[in-house]
């Protein structure tokens, strides 16, 4: 977790994101932490869901073709 | 003559009735009644009813036959003067017109009824095998990041299947492996679509599809090499082959049989993107929310922790040990005093007696003690002329100088 966390939000994919945000989710959700590391977790959970939402809205279908051991792009309607 | 013809035991009919015996006897027979009867198409006609009209016949024999709009709308096939087919249905009589034919509910193609005796016969073995075990199917992830299709480049399949990815989950990535799905070379290039789909992009999930074609254009999905490959593929596969009606052998072995190639697409996404944009939503709720409710413990507990202060605070605790210390002097005067009274009393008892033996007491009567060096003289030896004495009287004592001890 400590590795992905140093990661700047704008760097991650959306899963890396998500499953960041779950556990810091869960972590709170426990109230176990102190309250300082807890506030650094919701703000870093709010990145995260800010980040996640983005690249939801901006997702594009990525198509490639794959020839013998060759991937290349697809050209639709070709 | 004519007499003998009212006394006549033969059996009477009207054309009606006996049309209609007929009739109930053909539609009573098992052996008339869902068939398949096999021969070439002539006198085809085509009605604005939109009910189909021929005549099936052979070297031998003609039979009428008539196909009702809503089945004949269900045919695929361009029928045509001429064409060998398979009719299925019913033997029945037209009773206006005392004609006898088969009410058809279905048209093949002559052969495609040894396809389909080819297609069980296939099934059973494959069946047997084990290869179609509900047990050998595996989940479907709900949100793949990688999806493999195999499929023809072209075909609507491909198109309907990108849209509805498109639509649900653009997220995911999608590398196609194309091959043809039709013709003698189709299974052979699916299975190596397959094979490579796997070895190379090892995607989460392959959608193995196709759009709609006559039995035979779907055949290549029969086909055993193929169904061997899609139950060996490391990656579940979804089948979207034809139409709903039509099930292939590539069907029964996948993990998943969707109708459409676009069903395939949407079960190959069971979140959608909107799915997981709600799922954001409600995380950002809990984050919120624990958040709330830490403050709101953090929030009790310092208040728990003032009112403790309060309580423990040096004032309380001055207030408290100074009330302590008044009980206790209060609790502990009471004893003394009465220690004090029994302690007085024996004292003066013991005054008394040190009292009678004390010298002092002597002296009262008049004696006198005489020291020299603060030792008590008792003895006339212990003195010398010219020694200093003390003598004490009952008041006080002085000096003395000793002469004429002679």
């Amino acid at each position: 977790m400590a590795k992905s966390e140093t990661k700047p939000v704008e760097s991650l994919k959306y899963e890396e994101a998500f499953a960041e945000l779950e556990k810091i989710v869960a972590t709170l959700e426990s109230g176990e932490r102190p309250l300082d590391e807890s506030m650094r977790l919701f703000e870093r959970g709010q990145a995260l869901t800010k980040r996640c939402s983005e690249l939801l809205d901006k997702a594009e279908l990525k198509v490639k073709e794959l020839t013998g051991e060759e991937l290349t792009d697809f050209e639709e309607n070709q | 003559m004519e007499q003998m013809a009212l006394f006549d035991a033969s059996p009477r009919w009207t054309v009606t009735t006996l049309t209609r015996h007929l009739r109930q006897l053909l539609e009573a027979d098992p052996d008339l009644q869902g068939i398949w009867v096999e021969g070439e198409i002539s006198n085809l006609s085509r009605p604005a009813s939109g009910h189909v009209y021929f005549t099936l016949k052979d070297a031998g024999a003609s039979l009428r036959c008539v196909m009702w709009k809503t089945e004949a709308a269900r045919v695929r096939l361009a029928l045509q003067e001429g064409m060998a087919i398979e009719v299925h249905g019913s033997l029945g009589i037209y009773e206006v017109a005392g004609q006898y034919q088969l009410y058809a509910d279905s048209i093949r193609p002559l052969g495609e009824g040894a396809l389909f005796q080819e297609f069980l016969r296939l099934k059973a073995l494959l069946e047997a095998e084990g290869l179609f075990d509900p047990a050998r199917k595996r989940a479907i992830p709900a949100v793949p990041k990688r999806i493999g299709i195999v499929t023809s480049p072209t075909g609507a399949a491909l198109r309907d299947i990108l849209n509805t990815l498109r639509r649900r989950m653009p997220l995911a990535d999608v590398v196609l492996a194309s091959s043809p799905v039709q013709g003698a070379e189709a299974p052979l290039k699916l299975v190596e679509a397959l094979r490579s789909l796997n070895r190379v992009v090892r995607p989460e999930v392959i959608l193995l599809a196709r759009g709609g074609g006559s039995i035979e254009d779907l055949w290549a999905f029969n086909d055993e090499r193929l169904v061997r490959a899609v139950c060996e593929s490391q990656a579940p596969v979804i089948t979207g082959v034809g139409h709903e009606t039509d099930f292939t052998l590539a069907d029964f072995a996948a993990d998943l049989r969707a109708p459409t190639p676009t069903a395939a697409a949407e079960l190959a996404t069971a979140i959608t993107v909107l799915e997981l944009q709600q799922g954001l939503v409600e995380r950002s709720q809990i984050l919120t929310g624990s958040m709330e409710a830490l403050f709101e413990r953090n929030r009790t507990m310092l208040e728990g922790l003032q009112s403790g202060l309060r309580l423990s605070s040096p004032q309380r605790r001055v207030q408290t040990e100074r009330q302590r210390v008044d009980e206790m002097s209060r609790r502990g005067n009471a004893a003394q005093v009465h220690r004090l009274e029994l302690a007085g009393a024996h004292l003066v008892g013991l005054e008394n007696r040190l009292m009678a033996l004390s010298p002092l007491a002597v002296l009262k009567r008049g004696y006198a003690v005489v020291t020299k060096n603060k030792r008590v003289i008792a003895r006339k030896s212990q003195v010398q002329d010219g020694d200093a004495l003390r003598v004490r009287l009952q008041d006080g004592d002085f000096g003395a100088r000793v002469t004429g001890k002679g």
